[in-house]
């Protein structure tokens, strides 16, 4: 641990290699800063964090260095007071503000603007610079980020996170001098679906959330809490921001193990749902007329007790509702009765997923321990579109070895641009098998395009070059088995070997095979870990809790025992097939759904009640990781909307005859919850109980600086309203409250004095980009138990492509694919239109071109898609983007026809 | 579209260097020598070939003082105006130039003719003052040659 | 005196020939060089103290030094001759370029043998067309002549040199940025450390040198490092090309020891000032160095001297400012070409020179005033070496703050007043 002086004082230092500017941060002093960031290192662009450094202690002159670009060094001098030091940092705001607007009143990002911040710490106050400002026309870049390039104070933080972090690469910088441009080639949609983050990498209002300023707030008003997103199976943290009963926008909440600095855009712009004019706010129940009619409570209730006492119900579950609420309709209907609600499919894949986790032998990965492999085999997966923050992981891995080559070079690791240069192409190794292109090929050393069965069989050739024990597969073409040797090797080489697979190509086998590889390279000695990206925000929760298969509800409804169907936050329309949903909505007597917004399933019910989203009610999720994580309740909705379990809480009193809901409170919940299911025993302890209190006091979900408390209800009654009480968390829905920082897992906004911006995250963390005091919220339900289980899978035939078939596999988009945020205006507009993705060989051989419609045909359901070309794509396998409007609830990879519907319906033949 | 001799060229340039991104600024300067400037399309186009974005090409491009992103007239002056072409009379030639041709600095001449734009030092200083027209160098220039030199370009 | 690289030069004429160059000794370096290690050659060049001619005067031999040699170095490794020659007010290497592409490709591959390149760039800037027709003539003659090229001369050597016409900056001269333009970026200084002899082009081993540094190479091979100190009237190695603009009566540039006088240059070779105009000032080398007054004519022009006082000797190329040329105007015209040219990396940079170069408008176009020269101290205080990203902008406030300082008065008569000499 070195020992730095600054500004006469000794300090230990936590870690070697760091540099000033860092080290100086994590011990708490404030120097200000810009092309810095904690994700991106060092650029030492636009010097401001200028501090004075001394040769000894005899040099009383010293030099101006910048702190970001100079190392820390066993009792190195400095000083951050420094006469001249604060001069020139004064000097450099001054720069910066020649051709900044000033536009603090108008621009969104005023009153949590880096910018801001170090204007005021800087002292800068005089305006000198009496010429012109430059000016510049501002770009349209889409529905998510408005642009306004006035207020560029040039910190080249824009492009390097989205040509760096996200591989993006139509954002760059444009001109030279004072005049340089940070925009696209031309106006447009910004690629990358991580753009989101701009809004909070740039310092200033340069990239602002679109969708935030449709209905906009102060950010300081803005009601916050510790949240997670709900939009895929990694459970990035995040902030959502509420004013007057407005979900407004969402922020990255820093997780070190999960999401750190960055978020993805459907994680970020997806949250629009919670507003959405197709949420139910009411109970609905079916008239005589045979529609559904708004009801009160009390109706309402009659109506559940009526169903509920005719006959035995089954419940069906869902991946994308909370553990509390899939536990509540587990409870409510018992363990024998409870089905998870996906197809058969997705419901046999996660058992695959959730028995290789726990029972060995690959330690599953958070997505920070992708990051840090130094060789990946992707296997299946479309990474970036099924679990999109992994990929920016996946981008971090691939310099890992090649870091190296710039550590021999004695070049410092914070010094970004430096490891970069050294590093240039030499990247790798990733190996990427899928079936089609994927948007992280462009950093894969050898990419395989195969049906999933082949992948399989690749994983497998993979497994066996490694240790021979595991089996071969017959009749391996040379390529793949040279490929497999090279992988196998590159993956020997490493320290930190990864396999990635999961849901995203619908193939057992391919889990298996990674299995195999996992299992090979741990019998023989090496930490190797495994990702299993999973469909939804807690699939893995629900795969934890055990339910049964639709196949067993469908047949409790078909042979009568089960008569009434409690469906919890499910559309089943999306999670299997039309026809074994139908069976089921069909067969049972009565329908009893709870779900946010109207919705084909909830169109079939009989009694409909309105359930509080993500932003709406406390919950916990388990993530592809099998990381535990409790999202707290943002704000109270209006309406009678309650959060899922507290209605089956209800039902669950009402049926049996109870005076009071078994669970009064979530810990209650939690409690019985822990009880029942073992494995999820950690769970109640993710945060605090909501009888915790810091200094007697609860932790504020409001800023001190919330305005207008008194007049927010002014309409209904100028009297102050109480706020409503929460008792399922340590928080309150006020101002009131704690005022310093709470355990990790409370933290509603990065703030600290004189840190308004997102950038104040480092005063929460052990040492800079390191684990928020206190640890990270969130922990691991499992482990696997025996690292050294030998579970080879055996053979797998290779694909054989038919004379008059073709495969469909499912293609996965970052918009549009996820049920909840594509009811979101701005994913919306994003999402593709549905589409077949064939390969030029058998387009050729069909003779169809590009755009043209084509029938596909699943089980004699003819969906009409124009073709699109997918120069990849091997013969006799098409893509299907699954979930897109029109292609949810396929069961995917299936054997399909294809038909031109000009051509009198004729099916087409190869 | 690229010409074939344009795509020759650039192939061949491509060669040169490791890695393709290191011929863009030659690719620019062909395209540019071929059409007098370096038009979107064009941008676009050298991406695809170069296998690079478009952002990435025009990134260069618009960095460089030699590469043209605006249309010119069929012959581009440059004028030097740095620190021994101003000792040594700039102001009357820039002048004289501006006069004759109808244009400010930075401008073309309405029938295409002539486009005229201020240069760092050309390497001229110890003929100064110097201008370069089309490649070509003119140095140790009074107001009174200018006639004549222009007349040399249509 | 001795002419040593522009002894071949023939004035207003062709270059000579591959065969003409090697009749005049030319090449003979080059063998005498492969049959010494390439440590042995660095060590020549170390001995004879030759100084890089790019302007920063850095010893080209422990440059050479530090790039990593043998089994262990990345490869491929590069050599790359800056030809950029963008300076205010320089115009020497456009001389060497021109008048003997030979004399550097000899330099080229003897400098790539030291250091066990095989690939070798000349930067080149755009406007330079006629050098650069000329080195493309010249490179394919050496390569029909297996002076260049696999094995080349029945060596073990390969080496390929191609030339790259620059998009154009100033910028681009910068060492490191020179690097960025020429893998197709922006041309964007890198940080140092590492340096380019470690980690430069592509990531490879990489030195770059100046064209008259590399110019000098295959004399001090031929001729040995004693020789080529004795050239020199003091301890810095060598000839200089010296060259001299403005109002003189015969401006141009001259070979000529390294450590000659300015006054020898001004007097003697420039023939001293044109009629009706006096002398008051000169940068002694290229646009940014400080200003020299009368009083230190007497001073020999090499790295220390110039240095010794306050000033640099840069590319060794001054431009003279006359008595009837605005000070302020001078200094404008050279701060609006630094401002134009920042790279827009570093904030000092980027902000602080158009500040100044509008500043310095304001103050010649009568709307000074008394508050500008605070606003010009402040940069030329501010914008110096370490506190801005590269050498630009901090050679950019030599001639200002020297100005400053000198012609204090002439600024002060430009507040609120129009300029006096217009
Ligand atoms: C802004 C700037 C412009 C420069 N321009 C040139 C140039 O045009 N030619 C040159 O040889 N060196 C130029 N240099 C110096 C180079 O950075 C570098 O020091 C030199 O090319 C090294 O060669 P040498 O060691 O042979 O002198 C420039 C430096 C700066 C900071
Ligand atoms: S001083 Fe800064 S902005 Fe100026 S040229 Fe150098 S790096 Fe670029
Ligand atoms: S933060 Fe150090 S130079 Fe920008």
């Amino acid at each position: 641990m070195p020992t730095i002086y600054v500004d006469g004082k000794p300090y230990e230092v936590a870690e070697e290699g760091k540099n000033l500017l860092d080290a100086c941060l994590s011990l708490g002093f404030d120097i200000p800063y810009f092309c810095w960031h904690p994700a991106m290192h060092s650029a030492g662009a636009c010097r401001q964090c200028a501090v004075k450094l001394f040769r000894d202690e005899a040099d009383t002159r010293g030099q101006i260095v910048m702190a970001c670009m100079t190392p820390v060094t066993e009792g190195v001098r400095i000083s951050i007071a420094d006469p001249e030091a604060v001069a020139f940092r004064a000097s450099v705001i001054e720069w910066l503000m020649v051709n900044h607007p000033h536009d603090c009143p108008v621009c969104d990002e005023g009153g949590e603007c880096h910018l801001q911040d170090m204007t005021v710490m800087t002292g800068h106050v005089r305006r000198r610079h009496r010429f012109r400002k430059r000016t510049h026309r501002n770009q349209h870049l889409g529905p998510l980020l408005h642009h306004e390039m006035n207020r560029c104070i040039q910190c080249f933080r824009c492009v390097r996170f989205y040509q760096e972090v996200t591989g993006g690469r139509d954002l760059d910088v444009f001109g030279w001098h004072d005049g340089i441009y940070f925009g696209r080639h031309e106006d447009g949609v910004l690629e990358s679906p991580f753009a989101g983050n701009l809004a909070e990498v740039c310092p200033t209002g340069v990239f602002t959330d679109k969708t935030f300023k449709r209905h906009y707030t102060r950010p300081w008003d803005l009601q916050t809490a510790p949240a997670v997103c709900v939009h895929c199976g990694l459970g990035c943290n995040t902030i959502p921001g509420e004013r007057y009963g407005l979900l407004r926008r969402i922020r990255n909440r820093f997780n070190a193990h999960v999401n750190g600095f960055f978020l993805c855009d459907r994680g970020r712009f997806g949250y629009e749902f919670v507003n959405s004019d197709r949420r139910l706010r009411e109970p609905l129940l079916r008239g005589e007329d045979g529609e559904l009619h708004p009801a009160g409570l009390a109706e309402t209730m009659e109506r559940l007790r009526a169903i509920l006492q005719a006959g035995e119900a089954i419940g069906i579950g869902s991946p994308r509702a909370s553990m509390e609420t899939n536990f509540a309709l587990r409870e409510f209907v018992g363990a024998e009765s409870f089905h998870d609600g996906t197809s058969r499919l997705d419901h046999d894949l996660m058992e695959t997923i959730r028995t290789v986790l726990l029972k060995g032998p690959g330690r599953s990965a958070s997505v920070q321990d992708v990051a840090e492999a130094d060789a990946v085999l992707v296997l299946g997966e479309d990474v970036q579109n099924t679990a999109p923050l992994l990929a920016l992981s996946l981008r971090k891995a691939v310099v890992q070895q090649a870091i190296g080559i710039a550590q021999r070079l004695n070049i410092h690791l914070y010094h970004d641009s430096a490891v970069r240069e050294a590093i240039q192409q030499d990247t790798g190794p990733l190996f990427i098998a899928t079936p089609d292109e994927t948007p992280l090929d462009d950093i894969a050393t050898l990419t395989y395009r195969r049906a999933p069965d082949d992948i399989a069989r690749l994983g497998l050739a993979v497994a066996n070059f490694i240790d021979p024990a595991a089996p071969r597969p017959d009749g391996l073409d040379g390529e793949t088995e040279g490929l497999a040797g090279r992988i196998a090797d590159e993956l020997w080489n490493a320290e930190r070997p990864l396999v990635v697979c999961g849901y995203g190509c619908g193939s057992r086998s391919v889990i298996e095979a990674a299995t195999n590889v996992v299992c090979a390279l741990e019998r023989l000695g090496k930490d190797a870990s495994l990702a299993c990206t999973v469909p939804e925000c807690n699939s893995m929760g629900l795969a934890l809790m055990g339910a049964r298969d639709p196949g067993s509800a469908i047949e409790a409804v078909r042979s009568g025992r089960a008569r009434a169907l409690v469906i919890a936050e499910n559309d089943l329309f999306r999670r299997m097939r039309a026809s074994d949903a139908e069976a089921l909505l069909s067969g049972a007597e009565h329908v009893v759904v709870l779900d946010h917004l109207a919705n084909r399933t909830a169109e079939r019910a009989e009694v409909v009640l309105p359930a509080a989203t993500f932003a709406e009610c406390t919950g916990t999720f388990v993530n592809s990781e099998g990381r535990g994580q409790r999202s707290i309740q943002t704000f109270v909705p209006e309406g009678s909307v309650q959060a899922s379990w507290r209605w089956l809480g209800r039902m669950i009193a009402l049926r049996d005859g109870l005076a009071e809901r078994p669970w009064g409170a979530l810990d209650d919940l939690l409690a019985a919850l822990a009880r029942a299911v073992p494995v999820c025993a950690r769970i109640r302890d993710l945060v605090p109980p909501s009888s915790y209190r810091l200094h007697g006091q609860r932790v504020p979900r409001q800023s001190p600086r919330y305005s207008g408390r008194a007049a927010v209800h002014a309409h209904e009654d100028v009297r102050e309203v109480a706020p409503p009480l929460d008792p399922d968390s340590p928080m309150s829905f006020t101002m009131e409250g704690y005022g310093g920082q709470p355990p990790s897992a409370l933290i509603a906004r990065f703030w600290a004095p004189g840190w308004n911006s997102p950038q104040a995250v480092t005063k929460f963390e052990r040492g800079v980009a390191g684990p928020l005091q206190g640890g990270d919220p969130g922990r691991r339900l499992i482990e696997p138990e025996d690292r050294n289980r030998l579970c080879y899978a055996g053979h797998i035939p290779p694909f054989e492509p038919r004379p008059d078939e073709w495969l469909a596999v499912p293609a996965y988009h970052v918009f549009g694919s996820e049920e909840l945020s594509a009811a979101t205006p701005a994913v919306a507009t994003l999402t593709p239109a549905a589409y077949l993705g064939l390969s030029p060989h058998d387009a050729e051989r069909m003779q169809v071109e590009e755009g043209q419609e084509l029938g596909l045909d699943v089980e004699h359901e003819v969906h009409p898609l124009p073709m699109r070309l997918r120069p990849q794509l091997p013969p006799g396998v098409v893509t299907v983007p699954l979930g897109l409007p029109g292609l949810e609830g396929l069961e995917l990879p299936t054997w399909v026809k294809l038909v031109v519907p000009g051509l009198s319906e004729r099916a087409l033949r190869t | 579209m690229l010409t074939d001799r344009e795509r020759q060229r650039i192939e061949a340039e491509v060669r040169l260097y490791p890695h393709p991104r290191a011929a863009v600024p030659e690719a620019l300067k062909i395209v540019q020598d071929h059409r007098g400037w370096v038009p979107d399309e064009a941008v676009r186009e050298i991406a695809e070939l170069l296998g690079l974005s478009p952002a990435t090409v025009d990134s260069t491009a618009t960095f460089y003082n030699m590469i043209l992103r605006e249309p010119t007239g069929r012959h581009v002056i440059f004028i030097c105006d740095n620190v021994s072409c101003w000792v040594t009379g700039y102001h009357a030639i820039r002048d004289h130039l501006c006069e004759r041709l109808g244009v400010a600095l930075g401008e073309t001449t309405e029938d295409k003719r002539f486009t005229l734009l201020p240069a760092a030092c050309l390497g001229e200083c110890d003929r100064a003052p110097a201008m370069l027209i089309d490649g070509d160098v003119y140095g140790n220039l009074t107001p009174e040659m200018l006639n004549d030199i222009l007349a040399r370009y249509d | 005196m001795e002419l040593v690289l522009t002894k071949n030069i023939r004035p207003e004429g062709e270059p000579l020939t591959l065969a003409e160059y090697e009749q005049a000794g030319g090449y003979e370096a080059l063998r005498r060089a492969l049959g010494m290690s390439p440590q042995e050659v660095q060590r020549m060049v170390t001995e004879a103290n030759l100084l890089g001619r790019g302007g920063a005067g850095f010893p080209t031999g422990r440059k050479w030094a530090s790039v990593p040699m043998g089994e262990r170095a990345r490869t491929p490794k590069y050599f790359v001759v800056n030809a950029d020659e963008m300076e205010p007010g320089a115009m020497k290497d456009r001389l060497l370029l021109e008048g003997d592409p030979h004399q550097l490709i000899e330099g080229i591959i003897i400098s790539a043998y030291a250091v066990e390149a095989s690939q070798a760039y000349i930067f080149l800037r755009w406007e330079y067309r006629l050098a650069a027709r000329r080195l493309v003539s010249a490179l394919s003659q050496a390569y029909h002549h297996n002076r260049l090229g696999r094995r080349l001369l029945g060596s073990s050597f390969s080496l390929d040199i191609h030339v790259h016409l620059s998009g154009g900056r100033y910028m681009c001269g910068e060492a490191e940025a020179l690097l960025s333009a020429l893998e197709g970026r922006r041309a964007v200084p890198r940080s140092k450390p590492p340096y380019p002899t470690v980690c430069g082009l592509w990531g490879k081993p990489t030195v770059v040198n100046n064209v008259e540094t590399v110019c000098n190479i295959p004399h001090i091979v031929k001729h040995g490092p004693e020789w080529f100190r004795s050239l020199s009237l003091t301890d810095e190695g060598g000839t200089k090309l010296y060259g001299v603009s403005g109002r003189v009566k015969r401006p141009g540039v001259w070979e000529l020891p390294m450590g000659t006088p300015i006054r020898r240059l001004l007097d003697d070779h420039a023939d001293g000032m044109q009629d009706g105009y006096g002398f008051r000032a000169l940068l002694p080398g290229g646009g940014s160095t400080a200003f020299v007054l009368e009083e230190h004519l007497d001073t020999p022009m090499d790295f220390a001297s110039m240095e010794a006082i306050g000033t640099r000797l840069g590319t060794g190329t001054m431009i003279v400012m006359d008595d009837r040329t605005c000070p302020v105007g001078m200094v404008r015209g050279l701060e609006g070409f630094f401002a134009r040219e920042s790279c827009g990396w570093c904030t000092p940079c980027r902000e602080g020179l158009p500040w100044v170069a509008r500043t310095l408008e304001a103050l010649e176009a009568g709307d000074g005033r008394p508050e500008d020269l605070e606003t010009l101290d402040h940069h030329a205080r501010w914008l110096r070496m370490g506190h801005t990203f590269c050498a630009l902008a901090p050679g950019a406030m030599m001639p200002l703050a020297s100005a400053l300082k000198h012609f204090r008065a002439e600024f002060e008569s430009h507040i609120g007043a129009r300029c006096p000499w217009s």
